[in-house]
């Protein structure tokens, strides 16, 4: 370990920084006797990079030498940036000496294609291999598959790996084959397919056997770019809602596309990423996992994108103001979590203390439930005093979205002077 | 108004409880020794900590409450904050009193204050684990120093003690000064005598540092460089999630 190293982290880990993924979480395990160190189940993040995302894992490339020309990724054969490769020893030393520091959670490591999908995933499976069984690396390791690679490779990296990913990029294969011609649906669906097959035979086996090899217990994940394409979000979420009804799926990212190759005709010209849009993405697919929203209730054909001024909660609440207001002392869970602006862990409070008495706004207020949003929409103990249906969705949407900020006294007189 | 006074340990607050609950005298507050009187007490009642009225306390409550009720308890009391021993003595005397647990009952205020700085406490427990940053010195031992809100080194070294198990290290309490040290076998609680300049910065000096240590660091402030995208910087949202307390400790925020 030199300061040769130093140059190399610095070009790999640009060239790994636009995979959003993250997570750490997902499995738990103790440490072992003459191992290193362990992974807790919910996932711990370390620090956070100056655009406010988390550093949980050594997210970092095997190397971004790449063989094909996707748009809309740096790496690409035809960008002239500075290229480099780690060695084993290189990248094992960094993430244990990290790792000891207490600086990461474990491992996220990719790579660019190399010669063949199977050649570079099999130099991916030899690594994570030998950081686990050669220097019994206890952490947590999120491993990428190669999209095209091989089943028995696939099956291999799955007992070494925590967590497995590959990415669709493009929620449209049309557009997949517009922009990334050696990439189809086809090469990143069979090994996610493969992944879900031996996660749940493990799972199976290890109803059996106790000792059985656990196959990535924590799942796997998968990204899709956000504004390279004229996609709609109701693809998107259609595609996210039909991945998340498999069983092994934990994550589906939205990365907001980052314009890096502005020479790319075929790419639309961005000032920035579309950091809303992704934001309002990424709540609707929280309204699908936790909250038990449906995918045509978000998202239909009369609505075909996220509204951007407001959450896609509140945008649901808005068109449905039939199922309000809410009695917060009658209704059951699944109704208390479409309140817009209630959470789950408010939705939870709500249900354990109204057992001990009715719930009055004042204590709502202390339990910490934020009624900016959800006034509109509960009634309580006390007579409700402005419901939906009294102040109209219209205007309730205008009094939210109205930009904060000192709020005018209507009584007070304006002098209004001639500049 | 009826005062007790107490040595300031948790045992002599749960003594409280118990000689409370002997002599049906409930006090009005519960006061640290030492801490001035307020203007009107008819009776100042000193009480002695006995351990095993305290055990008795605890095991009784152990019946009435969960373990999460329990934590409640204890993290309380690590939060060290200013008026805790009369939150805790009446959560614990409703938690006697009740028929039912009481620890769910968010609408009575003093079970959701104490529920709220457990959570506090807890975050800041989780904190901890976050943003320790351990450097290697030259005898082979990891050394962290911090400063947390609340003193939460107890509750959470037994997760360095589970993850870093194969190397020696010190977690050091600079704000409290006191921490722990492991040396591969058990975790026992140390204190420094002398005012090192590492227990004031909370940064070793390259003379103590094992010689890959500045190498490691220099690594690991590059990686934390490049893996920001330029296009998304957020100040706003980096300091609302790596809060700005501890960057004074962070390695790769010097």
């Amino acid at each position: 370990m030199n300061e040769s190293v130093l140059e190399k982290l610095k070009i790999l880990a640009e060239s790994a920084k636009y995979d959003v993924s993250c997570a750490s979480s997902g499995t738990s395990r103790k440490h072992k006797a003459g191992g290193i160190g362990s992974a807790a189940g919910w996932g711990i993040c370390h620090s956070f990079a100056e655009d406010g995302r988390c550093i949980s894992l050594l997210k970092i490339m095997l190397t971004n030498h790449c063989m094909y020309d996707c748009a809309y990724c740096i790496n690409r054969r035809s960008n002239d940036i500075p290229r480099a490769t780690l060695s084993v020893s290189e990248l094992v030393d960094l993430t244990i000496e990290f790792y000891r520091r207490n600086y990461i959670e474990g491992l996220f490591l990719s790579s660019g294609i190399v010669r063949n999908p199977d050649y570079t995933m099999e130099r991916l499976v030899r690594i994570v291999k030998d950081l686990r069984t050669l220097y019994r690396f206890n952490g947590y390791i999120h491993l990428k598959g190669i999209p095209g690679a091989s089943p028995e490779l696939i099956h291999e990296a799955g007992l070494y790996a925590d967590r497995l990913s590959v990415n669709i990029e493009i929620p449209n294969e049309q557009s997949l084959q517009l922009l990334a011609p050696e990439k189809d649906f086809q090469s990143v669906f069979t090994p996610m397919r493969h992944i879900q097959q031996r996660v749940l035979e493990s799972a199976e086996e290890r109803k059996k056997y106790r000792f059985a090899p656990r196959f990535a217990p924590a799942g796997q994940s998968t990204q899709m770019i956000i504004g390279a394409t004229a996609d709609s979000d109701k693809d998107i979420l259609r595609l996210s809602s039909a991945l998340y009804q498999r069983p092994t799926m934990k994550r589906v990212y939205y990365s907001g596309f980052v314009p890096v190759n502005t020479y790319d005709q075929r790419l639309p010209m961005l000032k920035q990423p579309p950091l809303v849009r992704e934001n309002r993405l990424y709540q609707a697919d929280w309204l699908l996992r936790f909250y038990q929203f449906k995918v045509d209730e978000i998202v239909d054909d009369a609505y075909p994108d996220l509204d951007l001024e407001i959450d896609p909660k509140l945008a649901w609440a808005l068109r449905h103001p039939e199922r309000f207001p809410v009695d917060i002392n009658q209704a059951d869970y699944e109704m208390l979590l479409r309140i817009p602006g209630l959470g789950v862990k408010s939705a939870k409070m709500i249900i354990v203390s109204r057992r001990y008495g009715r719930i009055n706004v004042s204590q709502l207020k202390k339990m910490g439930v934020v009624l900016k949003k959800a006034q509109y929409f509960i009634t309580c103990n006390e007579l409700p005093l402005q419901t939906i249906h009294e102040v109209r969705p219209e205007r309730i949407r205008t009094l939210l979205t109205q930009p904060s900020g000192k709020k005018e006294d209507p009584r007070q007189l304006k002098l209004i002077f001639e500049e | 108004m009826i005062v007790f006074t107490y040595d300031k340990t948790f045992e002599g607050l749960l003594s409280c409880i118990f000689y409370a609950y002997e002599r049906k005298i409930f006090p009005d507050i519960v006061l640290a020794e030492g801490t001035p009187l307020p203007l009107f007490c008819e009776e100042v009642i000193p009480i002695l900590t006995e351990e095993k009225k305290s055990e008795r306390v605890w095991k009784g409550l152990s019946k009435k409450l969960s373990q999460a009720g329990l934590a409640v308890i204890t993290y309380n009391w690590l939060s060290e904050l200013p008026d805790t021993e009369n939150l805790l003595f009446r959560y614990i005397r409703k938690a006697i009193d009740a028929p039912k647990s009481i620890e769910l009952n968010f609408g009575d205020p003093d079970v959701l204050l104490a529920s709220q700085i457990y959570k506090k406490v807890s975050y800041e427990r989780h904190r901890v684990i976050q943003f320790t940053r351990f450097q290697k010195t030259a005898d082979n031992i990891f050394f962290a120093a911090l400063e947390p809100l609340y003193n939460v080194l107890p509750i959470a070294i037994s997760h360095f003690k589970d993850r870093f198990s194969d190397q020696k290290w010190i977690i050091y309490d600079i704000k409290r000064a006191y921490g722990y040290f492991y040396n591969l076998s058990e975790v026992t609680e140390i204190r420094f005598e002398t005012q090192s300049s590492y227990l004031i910065t909370g940064q070793l000096d390259a003379s103590l540092m094992s010689e890959d240590e500045q190498l490691f660091q220099k690594l690991w402030k590059t990686y934390f460089k490049s893996i920001s995208i330029k296009e998304r910087t957020n100040p706003k949202l980096h300091r609302q999630n790596l809060p700005v307390r501890f960057w004074k400790y962070l390695t790769e925020k010097q």
